[in-house]
C-alpha cells in the first residue's frame, strides 16, 4: 500500500484537474485578474491627492492598496466582496448534479469509498483552488504596489492581507458550500446555478433596500430619548447582519482599516476622550470575531444539509 | 457449488405509498451465473441498488460474501462490480484516464494497473481504441467499458443491470460469451437483470421472473430442458395470467 494513495485524495486531485482544465475556471479567473488590475489603477491613482497628517489609518499606507479608490472604480475589497460569491457558486453549482446526469455518480459510488468522501473532497477541491487564488492575487496586488509606491509593506500590514485573504477564503467557502447545497437538490445545473444567483442578488441589492425601507418604517421620532435611538440602530445593524455579505464587508472593514474600533453603535461617552489611533492586529480579529463566527456558521449550516441530503439519497444511473 | 453468496431477506422497499419490492427472498450460490427477468418497473433495479447499499431497505437486509450491504456497503463494494444500466464516464478525459481513475479509487498501484487496463480493454473488443475521449465513444463502447471498468478491481460477484442495451446483435452474442467466459474461467458469480428473455436463457445457469416487486418462480435452465418445457412458455403463462401480455 506504500505507492497507493487514499480514494479520498485521489478525488481532490481529480477535482482540481478538472477546475483548472475547464474553461469556466479559465474566465472566472480573467475576471478576477481584471479586478485586480483595475482596482490597483484606481487605488494608486487615489494616493495622488496629498495624505491629511491626522488621518491614524495613514500609518497604514500600505492596506491603502486595498480600500482606497479614486471613485472610478471599487475598492479591491469591495470587488472581493461582490465578485467572490460568483467565483463560488461558478465552481459549486454543478458539482453533484452534472455526475448524476451523467451517470458517473452511482458508478462512482459503487466504488469501495464512502459516501461522505465524495462531497467532502469536492469541497476541498473546490476551496484549495480558492485559497490558491486569492493569495495570488492578493500577493500580486502587494507586489504591483510595492513596485509602484516603493514603501514596503509592515510584517504588521503583512499578516492584516493574509486574514483578509483568509476572511475572503472564509466568505467565498460560504457561497461555495449554498451552490454544492443547490447541487444536490436540483437534478437541473441551471436550475442550482440559477437558485444560487438568486441568493446572491438577493443579498447584494434587493437586502439593503428592503432594510433601507424597514429602517424608514420604523425610525424613532426627533424627539426620541437616545435610548430608543440607540436600540433603533442596533435592530438596524441586527437586520443588516443576517446578510453574509454585510459580515463580510465588516470583517475586511475592521481587518483592513486599524482605527475602525467598533462596528456597532457607539454612545457619545464611549467615544468622549479616546484617541484616534489604530488598534494592534489582534484586537482587530477580535472587533470582527462576531461576524466570523456568523460566517462560519452559515458555511457549516450549508455544508451540513448538503451532507445530510446526499448521505441519505438513492442514487440511480442517470 | 452450494455457497450462498448473495441472500436477500424479505427484502422491501416502499416509495410513499407505492412498493416497489415486496418482501423478496432469495438465494444466489457462489459460482452461479443468475438471472432476473421482469417487465420494465418491476423492481430489478431497485433490488440491485440495495445489495449495493445505494438505498436503503425499508425493511429486510441484504448479505454479500456475509457482509450486511446497508451496514458495510464499503465491504460489499469491494467484492462486487456494478454495471448500471447506462453507465456514465468522464467525457472529456480517455478511456484508459476513466479506468485508471477507478483503479485509483481502489487503491491499485498504476503500474499494476496499467497492465491490467490493457487486458481488460482486449478482452471486451476495446483494442486500440483505450486512447480516445470517453466522449466519443458509442453507447455499446461506453457498455464495454463499463464491463472493464467493473473487472478491474477482482470483483468475487458482478451485477449487470441491463447491460446489452444499445449494443448490436453481433454485440450481444460476443457480449454473452464473455459472461459465459468469466463465469467458466474466473470463477466469477454473475447476476444479470434484463427483460429480454432471449438473452437471459442464453446467459443463465438460473432464473427468477419479477413483476411488480415480487418474485414469481424460480427456474433452473437445466432441469426445464430436461422436462421439454420452454422458458417464453413459462414466461407468458406468468405474465398472461394478471391479463397483462408482455412483448
Amino acid at each position: 500500500m506504500n505507492n497507493t494513495i487514499s480514494p479520498f485524495w485521489v478525488i481532490v486531485n481529480k477535482e482540481i484537474a478538472d477546475h483548472l482544465k475547464s474553461w469556466r475556471f479559465l474566465i472566472l479567473l480573467f475576471i478576477l485578474l481584471l479586478t485586480c488590475m483595475g482596482s490597483l489603477y484606481s487605488a494608486l491613482h487615489g494616493f495622488k491627492t496629498p495624505i491629511k497628517s491626522e488621518d491614524p489609518n495613514n500609518a497604514f499606507f500600505f492596506l491603502k492598496l486595498f480600500t482606497v479608490s479614486d471613485g472610478s472604480l471599487p475598492s479591491f475589497a469591495i470587488f472581493i466582496s461582490f465578485l467572490g460569491p460568483l467565483l463560488g457558486i461558478g465552481l459549486g453549482f454543478d458539482l453533484i448534479n452534472t455526475e448524476q446526469n451523467k451517470g458517473t455518480l452511482s458508478r462512482l459510488l459503487s466504488q469501495p469509498i464512502h459516501r461522505d468522501c465524495i462531497i467532502n473532497a469536492k469541497f476541498l477541491a473546490a476551496l484549495s483552488v480558492i485559497s490558491i487564488l486569492f493569495f495570488a492575487l492578493s500577493f500580486l496586488v502587494m507586489g504591483f504596489g510595492l513596485l509602484y509606491i516603493g514603501i514596503p509593506p509592515t510584517a504588521s500590514e503583512f499578516w492584516r492581507v493574509v486574514f483578509f485573504d483568509l476572511v475572503s477564503i472564509l466568505y467565498v467557502a460560504f457561497w461555495l458550500n449554498l451552490s454544492i447545497l443547490f447541487s444536490v437538490c436540483f437534478t437541473q445545473p441551471a436550475t442550482s446555478a440559477l437558485s444560487s444567483i438568486a441568493i446572491w442578488l438577493f443579498f447584494s441589492i434587493f437586502y439593503p433596500m428592503i432594510i433601507h425601507l424597514v429602517a424608514h418604517a420604523t425610525s424613532p421620532s426627533e424627539m426620541a430619548t437616545p435610548h430608543e435611538i440607540y436600540h433603533f440602530q442596533e435592530f438596524i445593524m441586527s437586520l443588516l447582519q443576517l446578510s453574509p455579505s454585510e459580515l463580510f464587508n465588516e470583517a475586511t472593514t475592521t481587518l483592513l482599516m486599524p482605527s475602525v474600533r467598533s462596528l456597532g453603535p457607539l454612545t457619545m461617552q464611549q467615544v468622549q476622550g479616546a484617541i484616534p489611533g489604530p488598534l494592534p492586529l489582534g484586537q482587530s480579529i477580535l472587533v470582527a470575531w462576531p461576524q466570523l463566527t456568523g460566517l462560519i456558521a452559515a458555511t457549516v449550516i450549508c455544508f451540513a444539509l448538503s451532507y445530510f441530503l446526499f448521505m441519505r439519497r438513492e442514487v440511480r444511473s442517470r | 457449488m452450494s455457497d450462498p453468496i448473495i441472500v436477500l431477506n424479505d427484502l422491501t422497499k416502499k416509495y410513499g405509498d407505492y412498493t416497489a419490492v415486496d418482501h423478496v427472498n432469495l438465494t444466489i450460490n457462489q459460482g452461479d451465473v443468475f438471472g432476473m427477468l421482469g417487465p420494465n418497473g418491476a423492481g430489478k433495479s431497485t433490488t440491485i441498488l440495495m445489495m449495493l447499499g445505494l438505498t436503503e431497505p425499508t425493511s429486510g437486509n441484504v448479505e454479500i460474501c456475509g457482509f450486511n450491504s446497508t451496514t458495510h456497503p464499503i465491504d460489499v463494494k469491494r467484492k462486487v462490480g456494478y454495471l448500471p444500466e447506462d453507465v456514465g464516464f468522464y467525457d472529456n478525459i480517455t478511456g484508459i484516464e476513466n479506468l485508471r481513475y477507478t483503479a485509483q479509487l481502489n487503491g491499485i498501484p498504476t503500474a499494476k494497473a496499467n497492465i491490467k487496463i490493457e487486458q481488460l480493454l482486449k478482452r471486451v473488443g476495446l483494442e486500440g481504441q483505450g486512447e480516445k475521449k470517453a466522449g466519443k465513444y458509442s453507447r455499446g463502447m461506453r457498455q464495454r467499458l463499463g464491463l472493464a471498468d467493473v473487472l478491474i478491481k477482482d470483483p468475487q460477484i458482478i451485477i449487470l443491470d441491463e447491460p446489452t442495451s444499445g449494443i448490436d446483435p453481433a454485440g450481444v452474442v460476443e457480449f454473452i460469451n464473455l459472461i459465459h467466459e468469466l463465469s467458466e474461467k474466473d470463477g466469477l458469480t454473475i447476476l444479470f437483470s434484463s427483460h429480454i428473455l432471449d438473452q437471459v436463457q442464453k446467459a443463465c445457469q438460473r432464473v427468477v421472473l419479477f413483476n411488480k416487486g415480487q418474485l414469481l418462480a424460480e427456474i433452473d435452465l437445466a432441469e426445464m430442458k430436461e422436462k421439454g418445457e420452454d422458458l417464453s412458455d413459462i414466461y407468458s403463462q406468468y405474465f398472461e395470467e394478471g391479463g397483462k401480455k408482455h412483448e
